[in-house]
């Protein structure tokens, strides 16, 4: 199908780029970085706190420091649509007959594959600095795509206000509205059971929750399946509605012109 | 009976005409909030040839392209390319053309070998066929050196012609050029003069071409329309044009200035003089020949003692049919509609 062949070809097109500049996976992972290695000395005792079940704060933190790099990979992806639209190379497309919807798919396979990329090496230097991930092989499958998943809801999202807005400003300001407050109403940091009442009463509606969850608890040695995978259909569902408000929003840019 | 405006349209579109347009725009109006950008534009462009839009900045060419080529809708009216309609049948319309925005397309962080093999990719080619038309047309536009460096390297020059390159990958019927030359060098213009003409001649291929550059509708174009304010004022063959205009200029220096009582009685006696104009030393004539009007005009002036040390004899130009469609010279409109 010519959704999945263009998809597939305009995401090469952005991996090629990211190719030639590999420092920029680097640069991206800076702040994360810090994070990881900051906040995991700062807090390390607080999982002598009830509520951490005894796992170290580094094990504790890892997942949640992957899930909301997603977050921000995804938040920040609709900046290059709108340079892309500036710079000609959107109408470039228009004219031709590629499939309308692989110009937004394009892009989220293009920031799916960014996301794996940046969780495994952020898995990786968790490890080194004493993370423990007794899921194995099959709970980092699951911490990659509930990430990916995330990244991807966020990335659709970011994509329909940048279609709609079309200035790189009201982007930044957005995302750095929405981002960072997202994190801190989820369990990224701390354990859920330590949150006040309402914060905890929000969390429920976040997708980062969501994401947090199951990728933790699958990072557990006995995982319960009931609640990755109930976490995983919000999930989908997340991701399936913000792909549908992206495919209108591109809608009514083309509409516009 | 036929009407005055029957005439008009048989005049523009001959019976003799072998094919079918290539392009076809009826009435097409677009406004954009309060801009009116079209104003029932009407064109068509006869299959093989390069047809130009000619008109200052704003008149309203590139919303014409942008509708022809799909990229928007107008508000009223119709087109067809190629046969196919541009609002019914969009998909088939994008199978057919060829674009070239006014803003590059190019990817710049792609080379010149990726962009093309995208846009192939896009069209359906694939593996070997797709590599060979990638590396004819890198050929074809000298572009093969530089083939497989980053186009953010490339040149204004280099650039666009990857452009028109990206717009010829599946051999299109149509392109679509809108101000293909502009922020170019001369040199890099005369070039893709070349080029372009090359494509209508050779391959076969209709072109429609926006420019604000007289000079390049009349290289180009075997027609044109000029484009005012979303209208179209006039369309025909340059020369046709100009030939409508009475005559040629002959522009006239004197060694000193002259009284212009004196000049007139020198000229009275030479036939085909008209429209005597002074500006200083200079003396502006129309005449029906301008050729064969030169002599006697230089005789009676040197029989009156006046000094002539320079004469020019020019056709009209478009800059003169455009003045006289417009009521405006074309500099003055062009600079009056950036602002």
């Amino acid at each position: 199908m010519n959704f999945f062949s263009h998809s597939c070809f305009l995401a090469a097109r952005h991996l090629r780029a990211l190719m030639r500049q590999p420092w920029y996976i680097a640069f991206t992972l800076v702040q994360p970085v810090i994070w990881l290695l900051l906040y995991g000395q700062l807090f390390r005792r607080v999982v002598e706190l009830p509520g951490f079940h005894g796992a170290s704060y580094i094990t504790f933190l890892t997942p949640g420091v992957v899930v909301m790099t997603a977050l921000f990979s995804g938040g920040w992806n609709g900046m290059s649509i709108i340079v892309e639209i500036d710079g000609g190379v959107m109408d470039r497309f228009l004219v031709s007959p590629v499939n309308r919807g692989a110009l937004i798919g394009g892009r989220l396979l293009w920031l799916a594959v960014v996301c794996v990329i940046q969780s495994l090496l952020l898995a990786g230097l968790g490890y080194i600095l004493g993370a423990r991930f007794d899921g194995g092989v099959t709970g980092i499958l699951i911490l990659l795509m509930s990430a990916v998943l995330l990244a991807v809801g966020v990335g659709a999202l970011s994509n329909a206000m940048a279609l709609a807005v079309r200035k790189q400003e009201s982007v930044i300001g957005a995302a750095n509205f929405i981002l960072l407050p997202l994190t801190f109403l989820s369990p990224v940091y701390m354990a859920e059971g330590l949150m006040p009442d309402w914060i905890r009463a929000v969390t429920k509606f976040n997708p980062v929750d969501w994401s947090v969850d199951a990728a933790r608890e699958a990072l557990k040695s006995h995982a319960d399946w009931r609640l990755i995978l109930s976490r995983f259909g919000f999930l989908l569902l997340f991701a399936l509605l913000s792909g549908w408000i992206a495919t209108k929003s591109f809608r009514a840019y083309q509409q516009s012109a | 009976m036929t009407s005055p405006q029957d005439l008009c349209v048989s005049d523009e579109r001959p019976s003799w005409k072998v094919a079918a347009p290539a392009l076809e725009a009826n009435d097409l109006v677009k406004t954009y909030g309060l801009v009116r950008a079209l104003d029932r534009l009407s064109f068509s462009v006869e299959a093989g040839t390069i047809f130009a839009l000619l008109g200052p900045n704003g008149a309203g060419k590139s919303t014409a392209v942008k509708i022809l080529s799909t990229l928007s809708r107008p508000d009223s009216g119709s087109a067809q390319v190629a046969g196919f309609d541009v609002l019914r049948e969009p998909e088939r319309v994008r199978r057919v053309i060829g674009c070239v925005a006014q803003k590059s397309g190019v990817d710049p962080e792609a080379t010149g070998r990726e962009n093309l093999s995208l846009q192939g990719r896009i069209h359906g080619l694939r593996g070997a066929g797709l590599r060979s038309r990638v590396a004819e047309l890198l050929e074809q536009f000298c572009l093969s050196e530089a083939a497989d460096l980053a186009a953010r390297t490339y040149s204004g020059g280099m650039k666009r012609k990857l452009d028109i390159a990206m717009g010829l990958i599946h051999r299109p019927s149509v392109l679509f050029l809108d101000e293909p030359t502009t922020g170019l060098d001369p040199e890099a213009r005369a070039d893709l003069w070349e080029e372009v003409s090359r494509l209508a001649n050779r391959d076969r291929i209709t072109v429609l071409l926006t420019t604000h550059y007289l000079e390049e509708a009349d290289r180009l174009a075997k027609r044109l329309a000029i484009v005012d304010r979303g209208k179209v004022v006039v369309q025909g063959a340059p020369e046709q044009l100009k030939g409508e205009l009475f005559g040629d200029a002959i522009h006239l220096e004197l060694s000193q200035p002259e009284p212009a009582g004196r000049v007139r009685i020198a000229l009275e006696r030479v036939s085909d003089v008209r429209d005597l104009g002074f500006e200083g030393r200079c003396l502006r004539i129309r005449s029906q020949r301008g050729a064969t009007a030169a002599p006697p005009i230089l005789a009676a002036l040197e029989s009156e003692g006046i000094k002539v040390t320079s004469i020019r004899i020019a056709r009209p130009s478009l800059d003169d049919v455009y003045l006289r469609y417009t009521g405006r010279s074309f500099s003055e409109a062009d600079s009056g509609t950036a602002q």
